[in-house]
């Protein structure tokens, strides 16, 4: 009884943290959107949250206006640069490209080839070793072969 | 080469202290405005009180500070006895009522004291979107000819006047300095 209790417990104060308002669209297409969309879009006030879980204000205000915009007929490319002009990058969760995010796009291409590079020469090193090795042996085995010769 | 591997960890080490470093010296809620370097844009908004209304043009002329303020916002009422000190030193301070309610905001002016040289009303915010706002306060910085140079959000106190806001003033022989 006290974990079915319990249970319910954590299964309301779950709801009670969803976000307060829906929205109706007129095409299931517009909501995929809307749900991708605000997915993707940071709120600026509360800084690790997207805009589709923020209670904040300014968030609410987002979300109307992407809501808005799509019923308008923008383009998923429009409503974010709409809001980049305002915000600024920050407010996408998939930044473009520029000078401040260059690093960031870059590194594991970057990373990718220092690895590549440390692998490459690792490999060659072995088997340079394993050919001064091998030489190595075979001209052990010569000498012995002509030392422990008495002939 | 022998010599130089040698001390690759140490190099590592040490660029890693300087990113860290770095990383600590950083605050991340800093968020410079989208709007630096551009004209203010446009609006049309009632003057609180009046029956007359503002556009952007008409707050050219002089550098000028932009409060967003909101008798719903608490730290607006931290920030509000400063505002008044840094009005009577002839900082020209206009407010802009940010999703409130007029009524409650003309009696917060009448009962805290009036540091506005006017407040525009933008009761659904949506001026305060073209801004970039996205809470109370926050205080920005115009030119004479009405382009944004800075913003600050967080309550304006000495501190953040003498660091972040008072250069922008300092042509003006009324303002800037301390008293």
């Amino acid at each position: 009884m006290v974990r079915l209790l319990l249970s319910m417990m954590i299964f309301w104060s779950a709801q009670s943290l969803a976000v307060i308002e829906t929205y109706e669209f007129s095409s299931p297409d517009l909501e995929m959107r809307y749900k991708a969309l605000s997915q993707e879009l940071r709120c600026p006030k509360c800084q690790n949250q997207n805009i589709a879980d923020s209670n904040a204000p300014i968030s609410r205000d987002l979300r109307a206006i992407v809501h808005q915009q799509l019923e308008a007929g923008a383009t998923d490319k429009e409503i974010i640069e709409f809001l980049v002009d305002r915000y600024g990058e920050f407010v996408r969760y998939r930044p473009g490209v520029d000078s401040n995010t260059l690093w960031l796009w870059s590194a594991p291409i970057i990373l990718l080839i220092m690895a590549v590079a440390v692998v490459v020469t690792q490999i060659r090193k072995d088997r340079d070793r394993q050919t001064i090795s091998s030489n190595a042996e075979r001209a052990n085995r010569l000498r012995e072969k002509f030392d422990g010769d008495p002939s | 080469m022998q010599s130089f591997k040698r001390f690759l960890p140490l190099a590592a080490f040490l660029l890693l202290v300087v990113l860290l470093v770095r990383g600590l010296s950083l605050d991340p809620t800093e968020l410079p405005s989208a709007r630096l370097g551009d004209s203010l844009p446009d609006f049309n908004l009632p003057v609180l009180g009046e029956s007359v209304s503002r556009q952007a043009e008409d707050w050219q002329g002089e550098p000028a500070l932009i409060n967003v303020w909101a008798t719903w916002c608490f730290s607006c009422r931290v920030e509000h006895p400063y505002l008044l000190e840094l009005a009577q030193k002839g900082v020209t301070i206009y407010g802009l009522n940010y999703k409130d309610d007029p009524e409650k905001a003309l009696v917060w002016l009448d009962d805290l004291g009036n540091p506005y040289t006017e407040t525009v009303v933008d009761k659904d915010g949506l001026f305060g979107l073209d801004l970039g706002v996205y809470g109370a306060p926050e205080t920005y910085v115009i030119d004479a000819s009405g382009v944004v140079r800075h913003r600050h959000v967080g309550v304006v106190n000495e501190q953040v006047w003498n660091e972040q806001l008072a250069r922008y003033f300092e042509a003006e022989p009324t303002a800037g300095g301390s008293d």
